[in-house]
C-alpha cells in the first residue's frame, strides 16, 4: 500500500464532489491508467468523472504526465479536463 | 534575462507592466503586448469563473516563458493570469515580450499564449446572464492546432 494525495479540478472536481482527498492505493496500481481504473471502481461519482477517460489530463507533483506514467514516488496526483485558460 | 510571472485575483495595469519591464534598459527595440478580456457573448454571459491549480499554474507559465525566451532570444517576458470571478470587459491575461527586433517579440508573445492556453492549468466556467446554470467552457481543437504549429 502507498498513500497519495489526489486533487481534482473543474468538472472532474464537481462530479467527484470534492477537490482533494488522501487515498491508500493497492500495490497493483502502478500507472496513472491503473489509478484511473481503481478510482472508477470506488463509486458512480468517480465513474461519471472519468467516463471519457482519454480526455482526462493528469499531473504528478504538478507536472503534466501521460496515462502510462508510473506513479511511484508521487506525493500529489491531479486529474482535470483539458485546460481553457488564456 | 527576466521572466515575470504572476497568478492573481486582482486586475493588472498594462502600461505599468510595460514600464516595469523596460525600466532602466536601453537595449530593448520591440515590445509586444497581448491582453485577453472577458467577452459578454452578445449579452448572454454575466461573468466567467476562472479556476486554477495553485502552484502548478505559476510553474507551468514560468516554464513556457523560459522556453520562449530561449527560442526567440527575448530580452524580457511578463505573463500575468487572473483567477476568480471576471466580468465582461475585464482583463483575464496579459503577455509582454521584449526583444531587439519586432519579429522575435511578436513570435514570443504568440508562442507564450498558444502554450499557455493548452498547458497552463486554468478552467473557465460561465455564469449566464439569465441566471441559468452555466457550463464549463470546452477546450477548442483550434487551440491545440495553434500550439502544434510551433
Amino acid at each position: 500500500m502507498s498513500t497519495v494525495n489526489l486533487v481534482y479540478f473543474s468538472w472532474v472536481r464537481e462530479r467527484i464532489g470534492k477537490g482533494e482527498e488522501t487515498l491508500e492505493l493497492p500495490a497493483d496500481v502502478v500507472t496513472i491508467a491503473d489509478l484511473l481504473a481503481h478510482l472508477k471502481s470506488l463509486g458512480e461519482e468517480y465513474e461519471a468523472a472519468f467516463e471519457h477517460e482519454r480526455v482526462i489530463r493528469a499531473a504528478i507533483n504538478q507536472e503534466h504526465v501521460e496515462h502510462g506514467e508510473p506513479i511511484a514516488g508521487a506525493r500529489e496526483i491531479a486529474f482535470f479536463p483539458p485546460m481553457t485558460g488564456g | 534575462m527576466t521572466a515575470t510571472v504572476r497568478v492573481q485575483r486582482e486586475d493588472f495595469d498594462l502600461a505599468a507592466e510595460v514600464a516595469a519591464l523596460c525600466r532602466g534598459r536601453t537595449d530593448i527595440g520591440a515590445v509586444v503586448t497581448f491582453s485577453g478580456l472577458c467577452r459578454d457573448e452578445a449579452g448572454a454571459l454575466a461573468a466567467l469563473e476562472l479556476e486554477h491549480y495553485p502552484g502548478m499554474a505559476e510553474t507551468e507559465i514560468s516554464r513556457i516563458c523560459r522556453e520562449a525566451v530561449a527560442r526567440f532570444g527575448l530580452q524580457a517576458a511578463t505573463a500575468i493570469h487572473r483567477f476568480g470571478r471576471i466580468a465582461p470587459g475585464e482583463n483575464i491575461v496579459l503577455v509582454i515580450a521584449a526583444a531587439p527586433h519586432r519579429q522575435a517579440a511578436f513570435d514570443g508573445a504568440n508562442f507564450i499564449m498558444d502554450f499557455l492556453k493548452t498547458s497552463a492549468p486554468f478552467w473557465k466556467k460561465e455564469h449566464r446572464a439569465d441566471g441559468s446554470a452555466g457550463e464549463w467552457v470546452s477546450a477548442k481543437d483550434a487551440d491545440d492546432a495553434a500550439r502544434q504549429q510551433w
